[in-house]
C-alpha cells in the first residue's frame, strides 16, 4: 500500500464523521464511474461546522471538467441524507497525485478497461513510457503507446499488439 | 501586505490568467482539425490544461479585486486592450508546424517559470504552480517529440518548422521582460523574475531546433507590448469569437 494512501485511510478511520465519508462513497467520478471519489484521491476532507458539512476536494488535472458535476453530485447526495447546508471547497494544495487512489480503485480501474498507473515501468523522465504498459483486456505486456493523451488529460492511449484492443493508461503523476 | 504589492499582486494574478486563457483557446483551434484523431484530443487536452490554469489564476485574482467580478468576468469582460498576455501567445494558430513551435516555446518557459513560481510566498500562487508542473512536463515532452518529427520529417515539414521558427523568434523576447510590476514582486519573493531564465530556456529551445536539423534564428528584431495592452491585431478578433457567447447571453446558465 502507497504511503500517501495510508495516510488518507488514517485520516478517513480518525475522522469524527465516518458516516458522511460512507455517504460520499456512492459518489462517482462521471469520467470513470467505476471510481469513487474516495477511490480516485479527489476527496479530501469532510468538515463539521455547526449544521453545516463543508467537502474538500481536489482536481487531479488543473482543466479537468468534471469538477462541477462532482461538486453538485456531492451536494445532492448529502441532501437527499438530511444535510440541508452543504458546502464543497475545492483544495489546490497539495496537487493531486496518482498514489492517492485506493488500491480497490486500482482492481476496479482494471476491470472497466483502464491500465492504473502501476502497470506501466515509467521511462528515465518518470513519464509515461512508449510501450509495455500491461493491457487490461488480456494482460499482455506486448503494446505500445498510440498518444500522450487520451480521452481525458488523465489518461494515455495505448494499443495492444496481442490481442488488438486499443485501451486508456491512467497516468502517473 | 502594502496597498502596492496588493496592486501588482492582482496585476501580476491576471498577466497570468491571461496567458493561460489567450494561450489555451489558440490550442482548442486545433480541435476537429488535428493531423489524425489521437493528435486531436492530445490537442484538446493541453487546451483543457491551460484553460484550467487560466480559472485558477481568474478566480484569484477575482478574489484579490475584490469588486464583485468572478472569473467570468475576467475571461469575459474585458477588451484586447485590458488584456496583459504575452504577444507570442495571441498569434493565429497558422499551420501545424507555427503552432507546434509556439508551443515548444511555451512549453519551455513554463517548465522554467512554474518551479520558481512553486517557491512563491503567496501560497496560492504557489499551489496552482504546483498543478501546473506535473502538466507541463507532458507538455513539453509532446511539443518536442513533434519538433523533431517536423525537422526530421519530410523537405516540406523542415521547411514549415524553420519558417515557423524564424516568424516566431522575435516574439519571445517579451517573455523575459520585467516590469516594474514584476520586479516589485520579485523583491517580495512573490513573483518570478523571468529576466533570468532566457539562458536556460535557450539551452533547452536550442538543443531540441538542433535535434530536429532545425536552425535557432539570431536575435535581429523583438517586439514588445502585450503586458502594457499594446496587442498585434489578432487578439481582438480571437476575443470577438472567445466572448460573443457570454455577451449576447449575460448570465445564462445551462
Ligand atoms: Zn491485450
Amino acid at each position: 500500500m502507497d504511503e500517501e494512501y495510508y495516510q488518507r485511510l488514517q485520516q478517513r478511520n480518525a475522522a469524527d464523521v465516518k458516516m458522511l465519508w460512507d455517504l460520499l462513497d456512492t459518489v462517482k467520478d462521471p469520467e470513470v464511474p467505476a471510481l469513487s471519489i474516495w477511490d480516485l484521491g479527489i476527496l479530501r476532507d469532510i468538515q463539521r461546522e455547526g449544521d453545516r458539512v463543508v467537502v474538500i476536494i481536489t482536481p487531479t488535472y488543473s482543466g479537468c471538467p468534471a469538477m462541477d458535476n462532482i461538486s453538485t453530485d456531492v451536494i445532492q447526495c448529502l441532501n437527499d441524507h438530511g444535510y440541508a447546508d452543504v458546502v464543497v471547497k475545492l483544495s489546490l494544495s497539495p496537487a493531486w497525485s496518482s498514489e492517492w487512489m485506493s488500491p480497490e480503485g486500482r482492481i476496479k480501474l482494471r476491470q472497466y478497461g483502464i491500465a492504473p498507473p502501476e502497470d506501466a515501468e515509467l521511462d528515465a523522465d518518470g513519464l509515461t513510457p512508449e510501450a509495455h504498459a500491461a493491457c487490461p483486456h488480456c494482460g499482455s505486456r506486448h503494446t505500445r503507446r498510440v498518444s500522450e493523451f487520451g480521452s481525458t488529460a488523465c489518461k494515455a492511449l495505448f494499443q495492444c499488439d496481442d490481442c488488438g484492443e486499443p485501451f486508456d493508461y491512467f497516468k502517473k503523476i | 501586505m502594502s496597498d502596492q504589492i496588493k496592486k501588482a499582486l492582482l496585476e501580476y494574478t491576471t498577466r497570468l490568467g491571461d496567458d493561460a486563457v489567450v494561450l489555451g483557446h489558440r490550442i482548442s483551434e486545433w480541435v476537429s482539425y488535428g493531423p489524425f484523431l489521437e493528435e486531436d484530443i492530445a490537442y484538446g487536452n493541453v487546451a483543457l490544461d491551460y484553460i484550467g490554469r487560466a480559472r485558477m489564476f481568474y478566480t484569484y485574482a477575482a478574489e484579490l479585486a475584490n469588486d464583485g467580478r468572478d472569473e467570468d468576468d475576467f475571461a469575459y469582460m474585458r477588451n484586447d486592450r485590458e488584456y496583459h498576455n504575452l504577444l507570442l501567445l495571441e498569434l493565429p494558430k497558422g499551420d501545424f508546424a507555427y503552432s507546434q513551435i509556439r508551443q515548444l516555446f511555451a512549453d519551455a518557459y513554463y517548465t522554467l517559470v512554474l518551479p520558481q513560481l512553486l517557491h512563491s510566498k503567496d501560497e496560492r500562487l504557489a499551489a496552482i504552480a504546483a498543478k501546473g508542473i506535473k502538466e507541463t512536463k507532458y507538455h513539453l515532452r509532446r511539443s518536442r517529440d513533434w519538433v523533431l518529427r517536423l525537422g526530421g520529417g519530410t523537405d516540406e515539414s523542415h521547411q514549415r518548422a524553420q519558417k515557423a521558427l524564424d516568424q516566431l523568434w522575435g516574439y519571445t523576447h517579451e517573455m523575459f521582460d520585467m516590469d516594474e510590476t514584476e520586479q516589485l514582486l520579485a523583491d517580495a519573493g512573490i513573483g518570478v523574475d523571468v529576466s533570468t531564465l532566457r539562458d536556460e530556456w535557450l539551452a533547452i529551445v536550442t538543443e531540441i531546433v538542433t535535434n530536429a536539423t532545425l536552425s535557432v534564428p539570431e536575435d535581429s528584431w523583438a517586439v514588445r507590448g502585450g503586458r502594457i495592452g499594446y496587442h498585434t491585431e489578432n487578439l481582438g478578433h480571437m476575443l470577438t469569437e472567445m466572448q460573443i457567447v457570454h455577451r449576447s447571453h449575460p448570465g445564462c446558465k445551462w
